[in-house]
């Protein structure tokens, strides 16, 4: 599968904040996130939890925030390129 | 007696749980929620009234055209207009302005002359005029605020000079939900001869508003701020004014005649009467209708009314966030001279982090800039996080926001 191809699979929709810090907010699909974030949780690494409901990860040189309810808040990514990568490599 | 759970009834969107937990909506500021009534309304003409309007002789299109027109009348006496030739229906309060700068603007401004705006206003009160001063030549000038948000009055007399043909000042801030003195501003302005355009998308839904007591020369707002539905808006302006402008789109229904003149083989073509000289193409109808049953219902509580349950929200929150340690309120913290809209930041998340945290408690918030990045950048914040309250949320549901705040400061 293609990178365009996961991110179609599992993501119901980006939404580029406004706000300086330039913060990108990725929605899974409903019926996908429990599957989600369970493999992103086997790859990327655990920094902290609260009570399973926020987790702060990293992946490589990415920090970002998932919460239970089905949503990822990416920090400093460059741009939506960059982040299908990140999020292809993480669905994969 | 004014019943926010009562109201509550009327609203069934109010009835969902968003992840686990009841609703509790305080985004008010970017749109409201619609009561039975208008769904009602919207419902109601689709089944049984729809036709285009004006000009056909049929009964359906008759009756069309007199809930549109009877929708016109309602907004004017809601805002206190002479008459419903003063009331332009447009798409929001964007298009409410962009209908001034273009219509107005394209044709009285020139080289040399100045556009007075504030740092506080919404990007749709900036861009329309950045935008035509590259097409004419003048020069867009940026009053600064005060550090609470507030306007310095002094600083806006000194700000305006013959060179100034128009200020254009929002009623109520969309950030800090500072309430201006438009009508003082409207004064100063005439005196030294330029318009007074004023943005009310933050004021109409929440406080008593007249324009005749403002004395403003134009009011923009939008139905989906005050339970009406999304796509229509309202442009109000002196019909004096209104009648010298040139229109602002071009079309079916602002026309009276496109007569062809086969020898100079040219159209001579004039305009239709007010305001429908400015409502090119087939309006948005339903969006009318839906418009005036928001009205109406707002009415029957009464606007006084609405103002002071939001008075009350705004001052018992603001109260109540003091006791969250680590969260920063902007704005003025004297509740008394805003409406219901509190900007906020917790120490150590962004605020589209907030706004996320919320959600999983089923609190909607917003996070951002608010479409008003200037004056964040005046508060040097990257963005905020906003609370805004309308005449449905309780004193209850701001318990629950505080407890939700208050967990999330513990959680770091």
């Amino acid at each position: 599968m293609n990178a365009e191809t996961i991110v179609q699979e599992y993501i119901a929709r980006i939404e580029e904040a406004c706000g300086a810090e330039k913060d990108f907010i990725v929605h899974f699909k409903y019926d996908k996130k429990d599957e989600a974030m369970a493999k992103i949780l086997k790859k990327a690494k655990v920094e902290k939890t609260v009570a399973k409901i926020i987790f702060d990860l990293t992946y490589g040189n990415f920090s970002f925030r998932l919460y239970a309810t089905g949503k990822v808040i990416f920090k400093k990514i460059k741009d939506k390129n960059e982040l299908y990568k990140v999020l292809s490599d993480l669905l994969l | 007696m004014f019943d926010p759970y009562k109201v509550r009834e009327d609203f069934p969107i109010l009835k969902r749980k968003i992840n686990n937990h009841p609703l509790i909506y305080f985004d008010n500021a970017a749109t409201s929620q619609k009561p039975r009534q208008v769904i009602d309304a919207i419902k109601e003409y689709y089944e049984q009234h729809n036709a285009n309007v004006h000009r056909a002789v049929h009964t359906l299109s008759l009756e069309a055209t007199e809930l549109y027109e009877e929708a016109h009348g309602e907004v004017a006496k809601f805002i206190g207009a002479r008459s419903m030739e003063e009331v332009v229906f447009v798409r929001g309060t964007t298009e409410a302005i962009n209908l001034v700068a273009y219509s107005w603007g394209l044709k009285s401004l020139k080289q040399g002359d100045e556009v007075l705006v504030t740092l506080m206003e919404h990007h749709s009160n900036i861009v329309p005029w950045e935008i035509l001063s590259k097409i004419k030549g003048f020069k867009v000038k940026y009053l600064d605020v005060n550090n609470d948000g507030t306007i310095n009055h002094e600083a806006f007399k000194e700000a305006l000079s013959p060179k100034v043909k128009i200020v254009c000042v929002t009623h109520v801030s969309n950030v800090t939900g500072v309430i201006n003195d438009v009508k003082l501003l409207a004064k100063i302005a005439h005196e030294n001869g330029a318009l007074m355009l004023v943005d009310g998308a933050q004021s109409i839904p929440h406080i008593p508003v007249k324009v005749k007591d403002l004395d403003c020369d134009f009011l923009a707002f939008s139905g989906h701020k005050m339970l009406g539905p999304t796509g229509i808006g309202v442009l109000y302006g002196k019909r004096e004014i209104l009648e010298k402008m040139e229109p602002f789109h071009g079309g079916g229904e602002m026309i009276r005649e496109v007569s062809f003149n086969p020898k100079t083989r040219k159209c001579t073509i004039s305009w239709n009467d007010l305001p429908w000289k400015f409502e090119a193409g087939t309006p948005n109808i339903c969006g009318g209708v839906g418009l005036m049953a928001a009205v109406k219902y707002l009415k029957t509580l009464g606007m006084e009314n609405v103002k002071a349950h939001e008075c009350t929200l705004t001052e018992y929150a603001m109260k109540r966030l003091k006791e969250c340690e680590k969260t920063t309120v902007y704005g003025p913290q004297d509740s008394t001279i805003k409406c219901g809209i509190i900007p906020f930041n917790i120490e150590g998340f962004n605020s589209h982090d907030v706004a996320l945290l919320l959600d999983s408690y089923g609190i909607m918030i917003r996070s951002g800039f608010h479409c008003a990045q200037p004056l964040h950048q005046k508060f040097k914040l990257s963005s905020s996080a906003r609370a805004s309250f309308y005449i449905y949320n309780t004193k209850e549901e701001i318990d629950s926001f505080i407890e939700a705040l208050k967990e999330i400061e513990q959680s770091l």
